[in-house]
């Protein structure tokens, strides 16, 4: 399992990547006088997601095959407290998160005690069981999905209607969400994270309680995913099957993988990637998806590091 | 000398602004159907034709603006639909959208426009919902309902000893709604449910469910389904050997294509509540005839309604000068519905269609003359007869008492 | 009527029968899945995508060529089978030294592809594959349901498949060199046989059983380009359950599950789905390897 991520140390340059985050800070800003504002809500709300898969991923090295059970579950709980009790959104999306995370620790705890292909069975098992509650349970209207919900007022008095007003106060959850992942992958925590990775054995016989820390990670990961998933049901106003689906987790690997596992910003380019294909080549029909299986493809086979790993790859090549 | 230049500009631009609202700079409809999957062949790229077919016999233009046609696939899921509606309403200056199929998505699609006060017009789908409970100011439900179907099919099949019924429902919006509506014409005709299972949408297998209703010793096996699930029902029911042991099927919602893709030996002798049929008379005769040299397929009556539903809206743009949501609504529910398809029909404040409907029932094979000829006439069913009286309407844009 | 626990026996045995026939199909996806994982250790993401393509070359193979039913069952597999060759030799081969884990990923974005390029070209609305042979067609009337002849004749046909690919590798010599030349290539590869060509027939044969299931099912289901990605989850589960490497395993929970989602389809019908991937995660927590798997 450790084949699966590539190691990738900190960067020796503070200062152009804090020049960079910056920039990109800037350009997100202006983004929505460019383009359309809710397709830059939908990559932000996947960015996050694929943020918080590759924590798991990325840097414990534990492949996931049920994410989207968390994105979607936040979504749906998110939606439901939103449309049907009324909620204002902040409350709706606390809401949905701790949801997620509680179903976190549930399915953390179960899925842990494997490794390997067994972990992502496990993780498949039980998101599909949560599919099929999904599909069942009659709050969740199985196939219609929550439709209508509001976006509500924050804070009592910020109109989320309002289409500007709605991308700002997404990028700031975005930034919230990306910055602690950002902590949390710097800082000593962190770094036992990537030994356990690396090299679990050695972990234990170092001291560590591997367990606790992978189910800490686990719970870290479903909870932001489902920040996400709670987002995103704000932003589209919809909490439907798709979000629960394992196409969708099936998604978020393939966006985590294109953009770069175990980087930073990988997730991030890898989710702006998918969405931009889906969103600008849509008039093409199922030639998408077909596009995006090829990038995939081309991505396990030669490209393993992803777009950002790579090209930070060929940075320090010419660094040197 | 600078004041009454500002002056002359302030006036000119209150002017322009005013004058903007009375003048039609572009007009563009939006058709949103499923184009690929189950609910492909009762309107899909064909219902799309019949909107560029009533798009063109309005010259292509009203005014000096032209009349733009896009369409997408919203492969019958709501997020999907709902995206690609705001993003139409929002983004892409999408005048009205038109058909939405599958009665999740519309429902969807439905509360995108009332929010942003943008036109509707159902032609696919078949909750009564739609003007029911979900109603709003700006959406029209143009061809058939469940409410219908129910009227038509539901009380012809319970009145003709059909008393007891199980239904096999597709598990969302529309499957529910035919359910429900169906229900309640069998038990006010003295008739009784002996179950119901509930199936997800685009089963391939229904043989378990089929086997449930031959359990439950049923005489009537209604299929609160449309489409792809219809046709899979109906032939594993044949499979199985369902309709030789003596149980009737009832296809509550049933489109020509549908029959099309059964063949007259397996379809024969099902009865259908639809408001249109190609072989009704010469206007309808003329009109199919247009649809079928580009299309290669008799239209539906989902796609007829398109054509019908597109010439009113365009014809009121036209008389009111104007996109304006509220201009154009009020002027379609003033005029009078007068096509090939409907006669007299009226756009009610609740967003119903007012209309007559036809119960038909499918034709032996030796009773075919060739293609396409499948129908016979049963009888006309008067609008009051098919339509929710507004004294039932759960609507709250109806005034009552 | 005698009942079990309040189910009529009737509508009891005609459920177990009719869990059965989805347990044939179970079990013949779930065999080629097993070979391709025990003997090339990896996760085939895309059999269902080749089932899919089973079924499809079945229906071109009737409606461009007019060839029917049981020339279809012979010629499907096998030009599936040389597209898995193509498959292997062109981009899983270059995946062996990895994790597993790319194998699944690999398999997964070439499931993508295929089912995208079908989806193209025919939408999701499913094609209709009327080709039972006069021979399979009708039915018999077994007193608690009438059973139509050709389903009937999966359960048959999936139960002399399965037992023949059991044999084959288990117990012929050809079977020995496979299990011999995935477990220890370079010796096997010492003895003068040609390895990679071996693998190369594995994944090819597990490819060949997929489609054979997809020509089997195409007379019953519509023949659509989403039929693969509907049962691979399913098929999946099958598989930890019986053991990822195990042929045994493979078949008898196949059919066995099929029987389990019957039965509670009596019992408590919102539940079937869910079945299968309860017993899954019990499996997978208390004993891994499965059922029939070593560890």
């Amino acid at each position: 399992m450790t084949m699966l991520a590539t190691p990738h140390p900190v960067s020796r340059r503070p200062a152009t990547q804090r020049l960079l985050l910056v920039a990109l800070l800037l350009l997100a800003i202006a983004a929505p006088a460019l383009i359309y504002p809710v397709a830059l809500m939908k990559v932000l709300c996947f960015a996050l997601f694929a943020c918080a898969f590759n924590l798991l991923l990325g840097y414990v090295g534990l492949l996931s095959f049920g994410h989207a059970a968390f994105f979607g579950w936040a979504s749906y709980v998110t939606a439901h407290a939103a449309k049907v009790w009324g909620w204002p959104p902040e409350l709706a999306i606390l809401l949905g998160t701790a949801a997620a995370t509680g179903l976190g620790v549930v399915f953390g705890g179960l899925a842990i005690r494997r490794q390997g292909i067994y972990f992502a069975m496990v993780t498949l098992a039980l998101a599909q069981m949560l599919f099929f509650v999904a599909l069942e349970a009659s709050f969740t209207h199985g196939e219609d999905g929550i439709q209508g919900v509001p976006r509500g007022m924050f804070l009592g008095f910020i109109d989320l209607g309002q289409p500007y007003v709605m991308y700002y106060f997404v990028l700031a959850i975005f930034l919230l969400g990306f910055g602690l992942i950002y902590r949390v992958i710097h800082s000593p925590f962190g770094q036992v994270l990537q030994a356990i990775r690396e090299n679990e054995p050695r972990a234990i016989s170092l001291g560590y309680r591997v367990d606790q820390y992978k189910l800490v990670a686990f719970t870290l990961s479903a909870g932001l995913a489902g920040l996400a998933g709670s987002t995103k049901a704000l932003v589209f106003q919809i909490a439907s099957l798709t979000d629960v689906e394992w196409q969708t987790s099936g998604e978020v690997v393939l966006m985590t993988l294109i953009g770069g596992v175990g980087t930073a910003f990988g997730p991030v380019v890898g989710a702006a990637i998918w969405v931009f294909i889906e969103t600008y080549l849509s008039e093409f029909g199922s030639w998408v998806t077909v596009i995006q299986g090829v990038v995939f493809v081309i991505v396990v086979l030669t490209f393993r590091r992803g777009v950002v790993g790579e090209l930070s790859a060929l940075l320090r090549k010419r660094g040197k | 000398m600078r004041k009454s230049v500002c002056a002359a500009l302030l006036a000119s631009s209150c002017l322009a602004f005013g004058s903007a609202e009375a003048q039609v700079t572009s007009v563009k409809i939006g058709v949103l159907n499923d184009q690929s999957g189950l609910y492909k062949d009762l309107s899909g790229p064909g219902g799309v034709d019949a909107v560029r077919m009533a798009i063109e016999d309005m010259g292509g233009a009203i005014g000096g603006a032209k009349i733009e046609l896009v369409s997408a696939d919203h492969q019958n899921k709501a997020d999907i639909g709902s995206q690609i509606a705001s993003q139409w309403y929002d983004q892409d200056h999408v005048d009205v959208i038109m058909d939405v199929p599958s009665s999740g998505v519309a429902l969807a699609v439905a509360g995108v426009a009332g929010a942003k006060h943008k036109i509707a017009i159902f032609s696919g789908p078949g909750s009564s919902d739609i003007t029911g409970s979900k109603c709003t100011p700006t959406t029209i439900h143009w061809t058939y309902d469940t409410y219908a179907l129910a009227r038509g099919t539901g009380s012809s099949i319970t009145k003709g000893g059909g008393t007891s019924w199980f239904f096999i429902t597709a598990d969302y919006a529309f499957g529910q709604a035919l359910e429900r509506d169906t229900e309640k014409v069998v038990l006010e005709n003295g008739g009784k449910v002996a179950g119901k299972v509930r199936v997800p949408l685009n089963t391939a297998d229904f043989s378990s469910f089929l086997l449930q209703a031959q359990g439950s010793g049923a005489k009537v096996i209604g299929l609160a389904n449309a489409g792809g699930d219809t046709i899979t029902s109906i032939k594993q029911a044949a499979e199985f050997g369902i309709t030789q042991g003596g149980q009737t099927l009832a296809g509550m919602l049933i489109f020509i294509s549908d029959i099309n893709a059964l063949g007259l030996k397996t379809a024969q002798g099902l009865q259908l509540t639809e408001s249109f049929y190609w072989d009704q008379n010469d206007e309808t005769r003329a009109w199919s005839k247009r649809f079928f040299e580009r299309n290669k397929y008799e239209p539906t009556m989902a796609q007829a309604g398109l054509y019908g539903a597109a010439m009113h809206y365009l014809k009121a743009v036209k008389a009111v000068n104007s996109t304006d949501s509220d201009k154009v609504m009020a002027e379609m529910r003033k005029t009078p519905v007068n096509d090939f398809m409907t006669k007299n029909g009226q756009v009610r404040e609740d967003g119903k269609v007012v209309r007559d409907m036809y119960l038909f029932q499918v034709k032996k094979p030796e009773e075919s003359k060739g293609p396409w000829d499948y129908y016979k006439l049963v009888r006309e069913i008067p609008a009051a007869e098919v339509t929710r009286p507004l004294s039932e309407s759960e609507c709250p844009l109806v005034k009552k008492g | 009527m005698a009942t079990f626990f309040g189910v009529p026996y009737p509508a009891l045995f005609g459920q177990l029968l009719l869990g059965l026939i989805n347990g044939a199909f179970y079990a013949m996806l779930s065999l080629g899945l097993a070979v391709i994982f025990g003997l090339l250790n990896i996760i085939n993401f895309a059999h269902g995508a080749l089932y899919m393509m089973g079924a499809f070359a079945a229906w071109l193979l009737l409606s461009q060529l007019g060839i029917g039913y049981w020339p279809a069952l012979v010629l499907s597999p096998l030009i599936i089978g040389l597209f898995g060759i193509l498959l292997e030799r062109t981009l899983v081969h270059r995946i062996y030294k990895l994790d597993p884990l790319y194998g699944l990923l690999l398999t997964f974005g070439l499931a993508l592809i295929i089912e995208g390029v079908f989806r193209n070209y025919y939408g999701v609305s499913g094609q209709s594959y009327d080709a039972i042979p006069d021979l399979l067609r009708g039915g018999v009337n077994l007193g608690f349901m009438f059973l139509p002849l050709y389903r009937g004749w999966v359960i048959v046909a999936s139960l002399i498949i399965c037992f023949a690919t059991w044999y084959a590798i288990e117990r012929t010599r050809l079977g020995a060199y496979l299990r011999a030349a995935t477990e220890n290539p370079a010796l096997v590869q010492a003895f003068g046989i040609n390895v990679p060509r071996m693998i190369t027939l594995t994944y090819a044969l597990g490819v060949a059983l997929a489609a054979l299931a997809g020509v089997l099912a195409a007379p019953i289901l519509h023949v659509t380009p989403i039929m693969g990605s509907n049962i691979i989850i399913v098929v999946f589960a099958v598989v930890v359950i019986g053991g990822m490497g195990s042929i045994m395993g493979a078949v008898v929970s196949g059919f066995g599950l099929g029987i389990i989602e019957g039965l509670t389809k009596v019992f408590w019908p919102e539940a079937s789905n869910t079945v299968i991937f309860v017993i899954m995660a019990i499996v997978l927590l208390i004993r891994p390897a499965g059922l029939f798997g070593r560890a």
